[in-house]
């Protein structure tokens, strides 16, 4: 007799999961020119799983012999990697036409790679820690290179897939490490084995660090960055969009949860890796990017450093880091979607433009989407009064808070040399003559644009305690013991 | 009138204005015009809604009035604290009475995207109102920090030819100095554990902590006001800003400097500033002598103003850390005098430039000739800079003068010289500009002030006057609050065993007008 495990926590998962599956069989049956449709279905579908994350709110529940875990922890990551890939599937449809490569394929793939996240933050063992990370990376491994015909998107797809597989077996290696020496692979048990007197064997130590390397690779955290700048410019720009926000989430939701749930006795060890990886982020996202001019590489630069800001949190190791980080990626979403929905619309004369220098004279020709991007580069650079300051001021609190002033001081000065490059946009915008009209861009977009550029400032300002206390409920989660 | 939160209306009313020219659509010459009233009759209501702050503020009171508190984000302790008192008003009605100013003086001069500039004009306020009234840490900090982004694109959109350059000064150099200090508020806010700047001022920090967080916002403030040696972004962003810009730089984001120095480090650092003040003393006296100097080498006019404005400031930063009466009286009131005098003497400029399209002072001369009105205003403010009695100037430099008499004389007799290089660059400018012979072509074409003009110059020389002949009227507002401040000063020093109860005597020595 088999005990039928409890479905209902999962339940988002699998309506997402059945969802996907059902939009494959509608674009198969419908044919080539569904791809519209099946778009808006899967925002829909996204919607509709974000409105069930949320009504499950509040309650902690495991299941599935305890390898799932949904809680409050669980619904904030979920809500933003839903927010995302509902954002980036709009921004989506209107590329893919223009682009020539609207298959239906193309949403489906990004719902199942969406369910690979939604189980990676839920995951409460190595094991379906694993099945979800692939299952994620195995979908942006195609997304990646889906524009067969374009070197560039090849070769990126092809990088990808090597570098992250690699990485996969690194994680798979360091998790056989952690399973040898302690002899299980579930959180809570793991949790339990390290808060007792006896000190943690070595083997776990060093599969631990193993499990930190695989999963600093997801999030393009120095050292494990270097597929990073080339995946984002080979990739379709839709992709990038999507890879810059909702895997960038969930991955660092994962590491959090590793960290911060199993691990959390063995902070004193992984602190200092966790230390020396946000500050290396930090700095290599600020100097590296300065010269770059090709505004999608220099998002990926821009994106390494936004890790290390948010890894800041996670290194101060506490309530308060944690909730810092998840506030952190709550911004970071509204930034990078809307400052991607800005590079999505960067077109001459049919083609897309990809060089920072095509955005001269912007303000001229767009004055509001140049007002929009200008808001969300003081943002990525932490200006106030912008959304992004306070993202930045969370972490940096949170860091002092433990002491770790090294860590805060380093983080303030490099936000200070990233502005360089976000001001380089700006001026480029509002201070150099028009070189070319960019064409007006789509009304998905624009909304897009605007919405998010309303959210960093100063819509934030009207919710910030509301979402502050969902970061909140959902970092005490995870110190509950 | 307690009721309604007349603080937050005076601080957003302008953005709401921003807004709404942002919905402004249509023919671009409509647009334009529809910008400028819309700009203009929302400054105005802001100015006149700021005088009822003024009409409703009791001056013997020198704590915090019209306190406005709302919860905002109770997690971090940080709340929305909105207050005035004696000191932080008169920087509020400075902004507010400058920014129609501004419009009017943008009116025909700024001809390119009239309506981003109007925009900018108006965020700029609303930001430099929400920095004056700020009472929770974080909120200061954001508006402290958000005048930057309108004035970065105000010098980089509408400046002069080095614009991009001077932006990218002005903006880092301030960024950078304002980083430091949210390190500093971040450090405070775990040692007592709130954001409430009222809360900080009780709050007794350790003495080697406070020598840190003062370095902190010290380099900060020194940035903004500018301090020598810190000021070397400002003569660029000057002589790049459009007039409209340089008027509000001068004339209230240096302020910020002055503000927070007595706000953050003088009534929270007490220890701190009673260590560093020969320091700042040195500082002082360098600045007035040596950009003086450097002022009466100047050729182009703007450029001889800006560094004039740093010497100026110098008496101010000297003013604040006597911490005296007469000096703390004088430090703000030579702030008050330099943003009336400054902006009008940058207004001043901009008339000529428009005209001419230079500031280079050798392609002018003999223009009270042709130009009597504008001879006469030029005189009333070069007059108010050099600090003649009778206007504005010599308020403000006399009373810095006699804190620093009080407290060491070597100071003030140094700072005494800038007084006689102040005259001698302004009265060789003044000389250069509208003396000699009217023998250059473009100069005999240009045309005297008219009404447009005279709309905003004349309560300017009205103010200056006011302000040098019966300076009570203004003085008589902060004095309680500096009185507050300084025996606040003095009992903490005492406490913290630095002086002995002789010198605290002195407080109530050195105060004629607050009339105890």
């Amino acid at each position: 007799m088999v005990a039928i495990p409890d479905f209902l926590p999962a339940l988002p998962e699998m309506f997402l999961a059945c969802a996907a599956m059902a939009l494959l069989m509608l674009g198969v049956f419908r044919g080539a020119d569904s791809t519209r449709l099946v778009s808006w279905l899967a925002v829909g579908a996204a919607l509709v799983a974000g409105v069930l994350v949320l009504a499950a709110s509040g309650d902690r529940a495991v299941t599935f012999a305890g390898m799932f875990i949904a809680d409050d922890f669980a619904v904030f990551a979920k809500v933003l990697i839903l927010t995302a890939t509902a954002l980036t599937v709009v921004l989506s449809v209107n590329y893919l036409e223009r682009e020539q490569m609207d298959r239906f394929e193309y949403p489906v793939l990004m719902l199942l790679a969406t369910v690979g996240m939604m189980l990676m933050v839920s995951a409460n063992d190595l094991i379906s820690l694993y099945v979800g990370l692939e299952l994620q990376s195995l979908s942006l491994y195609v997304i990646a290179a889906f524009r067969r015909d374009y070197a560039k998107s090849s070769e990126a797809g092809l990088k990808y897939f090597l570098l992250g597989s690699l990485s996969s077996c690194i994680l798979l290696y360091g998790a056989s490490l952690i399973y040898g020496f302690s002899g299980t692979t579930n959180f809570e048990r793991l949790a339990v084995m390290f808060s007792s007197d006896v000190p943690a064997a070595t083997g776990v130590v060093v599969g631990l660090v193993f499990v930190a390397a695989g999963l600093a690779f997801k999030i393009s955290a120095v050292p494990f960055h270097m597929w990073t700048p080339d995946v984002y410019e080979g990739a379709p720009t839709s992709v990038t969009a999507f890879f810059a926000v909702a895997p960038k989430v969930a991955a660092l939701a994962l590491f959090v949860r590793v960290l911060v749930d199993p691990f959390g006795e063995l902070l004193a060890q992984w602190q200092q890796v966790v230390w020396f990886s946000a500050v290396a982020s930090m700095l290599l996202g600020s100097l590296a990017a300065i010269q770059q001019r090709n505004i999608k590489r220099m998002m990926a630069y821009s994106s390494i450093g936004h890790i290390g800001y948010a890894l800041v949190g996670l290194a101060a190791g506490t309530e308060e880091g944690v909730r810092g980080v998840l506030i952190y990626l709550a911004i970071y979403l509204a930034m990078n979607v809307g400052t991607f929905a800005v590079i999505l619309s960067m077109r001459v004369n049919g083609r897309m433009v990809e060089n920072i220098d095509d955005l001269s004279g912007l303000s001229r020709s767009h004055p509001m989407m140049a007002l929009a991007m200008a808001f969300f580069m003081f943002s990525l650079g932490g200006v106030p009064p912008m959304a992004g300051f306070f993202g930045k001021l969370y972490v940096f609190m949170a860091a002092i808070e433990a002491q770790l002033y090294v860590l805060a001081v380093i983080g303030v000065l490099t936000s200070v040399i990233s502005l360089f490059y976000y001001l380089r946009i700006v001026k480029v915008m509002w201070f150099d003559d028009l070189m070319e009209t960019i064409e007006r861009p789509a009304r998905a977009s624009a909304l897009v644009i605007g919405g998010t550029a309303l959210f960093v400032f100063p819509v934030f300002y009207v919710f910030s305690e509301g979402i502050l206390n969902g970061a909140a409920a959902a970092a005490s989660t995870l110190f509950l013991r | 009138m307690a009721d309604w939160p007349i603080l937050t209306i005076t601080t957003f009313l302008p953005l709401v204005g921003a807004l709404s020219i942002l919905m402004i659509r249509g023919e671009q010459e409509l647009v334009d015009r529809n910008a400028k009233a819309v700009a203009l009759w929302t400054s105005l209501i802001t100015f006149v809604i700021s005088l009822f702050i003024l009409a409703n503020f009791d001056p013997s009171n020198p704590g915090f009035q019209m306190m406005e508190e709302y919860r905002w984000i109770p997690s971090f302790n940080i709340a929305y604290i909105k207050g005035v008192d004696g000191i932080s008003i008169w920087f509020v009605l400075a902004s507010t009475f400058l920014t129609p100013i501004c419009v009017l003086a943008s009116w025909t001069t700024i001809d390119k995207r009239v309506k981003e500039f109007m925009i900018a004009l108006l965020v700029l306020e609303t930001m430099m109102v929400g920095m004056f009234t700020a009472l929770d840490f974080v909120l200061f900090y954001l508006f402290f920090e958000g005048v930057l982004l309108p004035m970065f694109l105000i010098i980089g959109v509408w400046g002069g030819p080095g614009r991009i350059y001077a932006a990218y000064k002005f903006f880092l150099y301030t960024f950078i100095g304002s980083v430091l200090m949210l390190l500093a508020i971040l450090a405070m806010y775990l040692v007592a554990g709130t954001m409430d700047m009222r809360v900080m001022v009780d709050h007794p920090f350790a003495s080697t902590l406070q020598l840190w967080l003062w370095v902190g916002f010290f380099i900060a403030f020194a940035v903004k006001t500018p301090i020598w040696p810190l000021h070397t972004w400002l003569p660029f962003a000057h002589v790049e800003a459009p007039t409209a810009g340089s008027v509000m730089l001068a004339g209230v984001m240096l302020k910020m400097g002055g503000y927070g120095l007595i706000r953050v480090n003088v009534q929270m650092l007490p220890e701190a500033t009673f260590f560093f003040t020969d320091f700042v003393f040195v500082l002082s006296v360098v600045a007035i002598i040596y950009t003086s100097l450097v002022a009466l080498a100047q050729t182009d006019m703007k450029k001889m103003i800006a560094y004039s404005s740093v010497a100026h400031m110098g008496y101010v930063t000297m003013g604040i850390f006597t911490m005296t009466q007469q000096g703390l009286d004088g430090a703000i009131f030579q702030m008050l005098s330099h943003t009336i005098v400054s902006a009008a003497l940058f207004l001043c400029i901009g008339f000529a430039y428009a005209q001419l399209h230079t500031r280079e002072i050798v392609k002018y001369g003999g223009m009270a000739q042709n130009l009597p009105r504008y001879a006469f205003v030029f005189m009333v403010f070069m007059l108010a800079s050099v600090g003649l009695p009778g206007t504005s100037g010599f308020v403000g430099e006399f009373l810095t003068m006699l804190g620093a008499f009080q407290v060491n004389t070597w100071v003030a007799m140094f700072a005494a010289t800038g007084l006689v290089l102040g005259a001698a660059y302004m009265l060789l400018l003044y000389r250069r500009l509208f003396f000699g012979k009217l023998d250059k072509d473009g100069v005999k074409a240009m045309r005297d002030l008219r009404w447009t003009d005279t709309a905003y110059f004349a309560p300017l020389v009205a103010i200056v006057l006011i302000m040098g002949v019966f300076p009570a009227s203004f003085k008589d507002v902060y004095a309680p609050t500096v009185e507050k401040v300084l025996l606040d000063h003095q009992a903490s020093l005492k406490a913290a065993g630095l002086i002995d109860d002789e010198p605290g005597t002195q407080v109530a020595d050195r105060t004629p007008t607050s009339g105890n």
